[in-house]
């Protein structure tokens, strides 16, 4: 079992739609000036719950310029697709602030805007919960959203930490956040003779298609020819749907929906609040002995979700006793759903926080820590990895961040009045890859045209698509043209789950061994052959998964309590990287969603109005330039045969993962001060009583 | 938004008589807090007057070694005129601090002073805010009060905070404004330009309805001023409003506070001259310690407050860390 | 209705628009130019900057009628003679971007940046072009396009080869 060779994979082939993005020309879901094109601007539900007795349109009707109020009353029955969220204007209930419960329909956008305001909704209002209480009655959940169980377990991890001549104790939280991919969800949709034709927001073009196909029960098209970011946002979500009931009433006519910003913060879903109890059991040189890792995480009322943070701590570290559990409390909030790192990204927080304050109470490096619970085989299902490089990662990290030179005792540096210390933490991100796509290769006037519904987010799907498809040919990128973005090529299964690549590379590469088997090296003009996403004969024998080691350099205003990230590193095992430019670039903006994560993103609801009150950028910060200094992302040479034929594993996710952990490491052993809830902002050392 | 009319006159007495005979008619000039406010419904104009072509674009040298500033002046024209560089260091900075560069390019020195607060509560029309309705309560006193007032409230208030850095820095050089208003022209000192809430947080500033600024005039540099800075303490790097912010003046002579200035924006419903603690601090020795009992002096009046999504108690030790570090670092210390 | 003259990307165009419409839906849905792009209609992303009188603006905080009589230039105006502006090319040398959606707005505010200071610092770019969110790149390569292009634009600077490339190789 080897990888395949490679001569393009590999480089740094430069990204095919470049040219295309710098000049403004290309396209997203919302660039369809066509004649004709109406304006949606929905009405939304202004309490979190409650029954709508009535909805007064007649003044909206009346403006000039209106050309269709939508309401519930005149909605036609959708078909189920077991998603609460998609039964948009089935009923009279309002399951949470900000559901669409009317829309209106204009020739301009200030019009169909001025006109919803119009829109009179009378509701009852019911009790409703929105604020995230850890301690309120939670449930167990049937499933994870990832598919897991709730709760694992080996051992007897109470017993083992009874005894455990060292034991750390503590709860770590992160707050409610919300992707807010640069590009807002848009839909433009036509109704014509029973199909629905749909420029969309998406990140995935089959999966909004079957979706759309079972509401509506007709023939659908969808196009995504760019996608402005998605992080796990942009499936189908609401709006979509009412966008496209509203395109059923004017057949034949163009209908666009472009969400406002404050419109993400209700409709599009988001990661939600989890607290994580920690307990760490240990022998006095440093092997643990036990793990718990113990989540209550918010979830919506109508639509569960919930994260699995407790996840990756079913595989990081050996442990003979262990146990995982996860509790969901339900709100009258939207659904929340994937974000990048679901699960991974804020159970990182609180693994390796509490591994770092174990590493602490043992006086030993929180790198040999690490080294030292390093598993043989997983831990709970004994699976041997498929390659599994987290040692490696913390070695070569450390010796290129310069780990080595900082006294680990915290509070030692001050540097022009500001207190500098260093951090690390890791993560993992399992390497999937997701059955159901199908790639066909036709050879046409000289070239080898590749097409498969695959979405590029921004990711560089038609790039690394192109590359894969020539080294499997055999041939240059230059005689390849790859088609993607849309139901009228074969189908692509999402661009989520970091499994892209993964599973469009290894159907295209199927295809490609199909079309050479067929046809051998001279094909003639026409020669084609398809193939579907084969399955990986070892999946069931391996455990797969990517691994990271991140570090972090923090510095802390000693007046201020201000803090800042002058140096991030996070070293990669990735298996093979496709293309060094865009993977770096990749993994860097994952490891800023970190930085941003342990800083600046809280999404404030205020349970009196039942919404997110710090609902635009003035009020929810992302990382902003300045915020960023140095951020270097390195890889591991690693060759994993057994997971794909590329040898690749997935990197849109693990860059955020073990992040905000090694940030808030860093900023303990800068000042002293344990923080434990995220985001880390001034008032947390201000009020520590140590500046 | 709903439909208004617009009218771009060509003088100022004009655009001033135009909003004396509707009441419902605003003053447009960068409009990038205005617009933003049109599109949330904060705000339902019946007409947009634009006074673009109405004040001067001209940074004037004044006879007594000052500057008059035109109020159409472009907040980054200001930043990069050389003399308020070199005379007023805290006026550039401020600007500096405050917006970006593309809103920078289109606000003007007048509509700067008259933006009005980030209050999430003030933007948001589906909750209360006093601010927007005097027949409201506050929603931010049991809210996210992360950035508001702790100084200058008023019980069961509005504790919005002013969000413009430039005033705090016009506040701390004793800037005056120059007022052209239905009734003539008249001056303000700019440290009474702003209100505190009292009892009608409606009502920002002074200024009464049709009053348009035309200049603001900065007196001589003293000593002290020339020495000036301006501190921006935020939740990011930078772009972001403050938590907290200092415009601080000082001239030290064997050691002692000659002169010194402290404006504070972030902690009340106008930029805050800190009196208490500049007469503090006058003839002081230029420590640490006095300058860290100047500022608890001064803050011994305030309220923070405590809510259940987060208050602002922090701002207290966050005040002090500011000016303190602000201080020590114009007396040649490490800031 | 007021009647507005405007001149975008070199064309004149004369209209009839709303006082309330603001420029960025005039570019868009009036003139067709959906290279400017919106993405928070609060003024606070930069996506939707485009010049106005040779000085960046964020196009969603400006009516319409105030741009009347005025220059617009967008990210579509911006190439001459079939070749990319040293700015685009920059960024499509450097790798600075991944989804595009920040882009128009990122390459036309650091093209005003550079009108002011030509030879920025790495700290200087940062702060220059705070105003633009980038949600994919961590801006990164943002920043090392904007200093290449700096270096292109240089008087004498021979405009052939990218002087960087983000991770080696092309």
């Amino acid at each position: 079992m080897t990888t395949m060779d490679a001569r393009s994979m590999g480089t740094s082939v430069r990204r095919i739609e470049g040219p295309d993005k710098v000049t403004g020309t290309a396209t997203y879901a919302g660039d369809s000036v066509a004649d004709g094109t109406l304006v949606l601007h929905p009405v939304q539900a202004g309490v979190a719950r409650g029954e709508i007795t009535a909805i007064d349109t007649a003044a909206a009707q009346a403006l000039p310029g209106v050309v269709a109020v939508l309401t519930h009353r005149d909605a036609p029955t959708l078909g189920d697709t077991g998603d609460p969220e998609h039964r948009v204007l089935q009923g009279t209930t309002i399951h949470h602030r900000g559901q669409y419960v009317a829309a209106v329909l204009a020739e301009h956008a200030e019009v169909a805007a001025e006109a919803a305001r119009l829109v009179v909704v009378t509701v009852d209002e019911n009790p409703s919960t929105t604020g995230f209480d850890p301690d309120a009655q939670a449930y167990t959940p049937s499933a994870l959203a990832n598919g897991q169980p709730p709760d694992s377990g080996v051992g007897d991890p109470d017993a083992a930490l009874a005894a455990a001549p060292v034991v750390v104790r503590a709860s770590y939280a992160t707050p409610m956040e919300h992707h807010n991919p640069m590009e807002p969800h848009t839909t433009t949709a036509t109704w014509v003779d029973g199909r629905i034709e749909v420029f969309e927001a998406t990140q995935g073009v089959e999966s909004s298609r079957q979706t759309l196909a079972t509401l509506f029960d007709a023939e659908v098209v969808v196009h995504a020819s760019h996608v402005g970011g998605g992080f796990g946002s942009k499936g189908l979500h609401a709006g979509t749907v009412l966008a496209v009931l509203a395109a059923r009433t004017v057949p034949g006519r163009p209908v666009r929906f472009a969400l406002g910003r404050r419109q993400m913060f209700e409709t599009v879903g988001y990661r939600p609040a989890t607290v994580q109890h920690m307990a760490l059991g240990a022998s006095r040189d440093g092997r643990l002995e036990v793990v718990t890792h113990d989540v209550v995480g918010a979830t919506a009322r109508y639509k569960e979700f919930v994260e699995p943070a407790g996840g990756s701590t079913r595989s990081m570290y050996a442990a003979p006793h262990r146990r995982t559990s996860h509790r969901a409390v339900p709100l009258d909030l939207d659904g929340p759903t994937y974000m990048r790192g679901p699960g991974e990204a804020p159970g990182s927080f609180g693994l390796e926080c509490a591994m770092d304050e174990l590493a602490v109470a043992l006086d030993l490096d929180p790198i040999d820590l690490r080294v030292r619970n390093e598993p043989e085989v997983h831990p709970e299902n004994g699976l041997p990895f498929s390659s599994r490089g987290l040692v490696e990662c913390l070695h070569a990290g450390a010796e290129r961040f310069g780990w080595s030179s900082w006294d680990r005792t915290p509070r030692r540096r001050l540097v022009d009045g500001w207190w500098h210390g260093v951090g690390v933490g890791c993560g993992t991100f399992p390497t999937l890859r997701f059955p159901g796509s199908a790639a066909e290769i036709t050879f046409t006037g000289g070239r080898y045209v590749v097409a498969i519904g695959a979405a590029d987010i921004g990711q560089g799907a038609r790039t690394v698509l192109t590359q894969i498809a020539a080294d499997a040919l055999g041939v240059d990128v230059g005689s390849i043209t790859v088609e993607i973005g849309s139901t009228q090529v074969p189908v692509g299964s999402i661009a989520g789950g970091s499994a892209g690549t993964a599973s469009w590379g290894s159907t295209v590469v199927e295809a490609a061994d199909r079309f050479r088997d067929k046809y051998g090296e001279n094909p003639d003009d026409g020669d084609h052959a398809d193939a579907a996403t084969p399955d990986n004969p070892w999946a069931g024998e391996y455990a797969m998964a990517a691994y990271c080691a991140q570090f972090a350099e923090v510095a802390v205003h000693a007046d201020t309590g201000e803090i800042r990230v002058p140096r991030l590193l996070g070293m990669f095992g990735v298996g093979r990287i496709l293309n060094p430019t865009l993977g770096r670039s990749q993994l860097q903006g994952g490891m800023v969603w970190g930085l941003s994560m342990a800083l600046h993103e809280e999404s404030v609801v205020d349970p009196r109005f039942g919404e997110v009150i710090n609902h635009d950028f003035a009020g929810y910060h992302v990382a902003s330039n300045a915020d960023v200094r140095v951020v270097e992302a390195e890889w591991i040479d690693e060759d994993d045969p057994y997971i794909n034929p590329m040898g690749a594993k997935g990197i849109g996710e693990i860059g955020i993962v073990g992040v905000s952990a090694a940030i808030a490491n860093a900023a303990y052993h800068a000042t002293g001060v344990r923080v434990r809830s995220l985001p880390i902002t001034c008032d947390d050392f201000l009020t520590s009583g140590l500046l | 938004m709903k439909p208004f009319t617009y009218a771009r006159p060509s003088e100022a007495s004009e655009a001033v008589a135009a909003l004396a005979a509707d009441p419902d008619a605003r003053f447009l000039a960068g409009g990038t807090n205005l617009l933003d406010h049109l599109k949330l419904g904060v705000v339902e104009p019946s007409q947009l007057v634009d006074v673009n072509r109405v004040t001067s674009t001209a940074i004037e040298d004044l006879p007594d070694g000052g500057l008059r500033i035109g109020a159409g002046v472009p907040n980054s024209d200001l930043a990069a005129d050389p003399r308020v560089r070199e005379r007023y260091p805290a006026v550039a900075a401020a600007i500096l601090a405050g917006a970006s560069g593309q809103l920078r390019n289109m606000a003007s020195t007048g509509g700067n002073l008259l933006q009005r607060t980030r209050c999430v509560y003030f933007a948001d029309p589906t909750t209360p805010c006093t601010k927007r309705d005097l027949s409201q309560g506050c929603s931010a006193r049991e809210g996210w009060a992360r950035y508001h007032a702790i100084l200058g409230t008023a019980a069961d208030g509005c504790i919005a905070t002013h969000p413009s850095d430039l005033a705090v820095a016009l506040v701390a050089v004793d800037a005056q404004v120059q007022v052209l208003g239905p009734d003539g022209a008249r001056t303000i000192p700019i440290g009474e330009l702003h209100r505190l809430p009292g009892d009608d947080p409606t009502r920002d500033t002074v200024l009464a309805h049709g009053d348009l600024i035309t200049a603001v005039d900065l007196p001589a540099p003293t000593p002290a001023v020339r020495n000036s800075t301006y501190r921006k303490v935020r939740d990011r790097a930078s772009y972001a409003f403050a938590l907290v912010s200092a415009a601080v003046a000082l001239e030290v002579r064997d050691g002692t506070v000659a002169d010194v200035r402290i404006a504070l924006g972030g902690v009340a419903h106008k930029p805050w001259r800190a009196t208490v603690a500049e007469a503090a601090l006058r003839g002081r020795p230029a420590t640490d310690d006095e300058f860290r009992a100047a500022i608890a002096a001064e803050l011994d009046a305030a309220e923070p407050v405590r809510s259940p999504l987060g208050g602002n108690t922090f701002k207290l030790p966050l005040v002090t860390g500011t000016v303190v570090s602000t201080l020590r670092g114009l007396a040649g210390g490490t800031a | 209705m007021a009647r507005i003259r405007t001149t975008v990307d070199g064309l004149v165009y004369e209209d009839d628009v709303e006082p309330r419409m603001l420029l960025v839906q005039y570019l868009r849905e009036r003139l067709g130019k959906t290279g400017t792009v919106i993405g928070c209609d609060t003024s606070n992303c930069g996506a939707c900057t485009v010049h106005l009188d040779g000085l960046s603006v964020k196009s969603c905080s400006v009516l319409a009628v105030q741009a009347n009589g005025s220059e617009v230039l967008t990210v579509e105006g911006l190439e001459r003679d079939g070749q990319l502006h040293p700015v685009q090319q920059a960024f499509h040398d450097n790798h600075a971007l991944q989804c595009g959606y920040c882009t128009p707005g990122m390459i036309m505010q650091s093209i005003d940046l550079l009108g002011d200071n030509p030879d920025p610092t790495e700290q200087e770019v940062r702060e220059g072009i705070e105003g633009n969110l980038c949600r994919c790149t961590g801006y990164q390569n943002i920043v090392r396009a904007v200093q290449d292009a700096a270096q292109k634009m240089k008087p004498g600077a021979t405009a052939s080869q990218p002087a960087s490339v983000a991770g080696g190789g092309a």
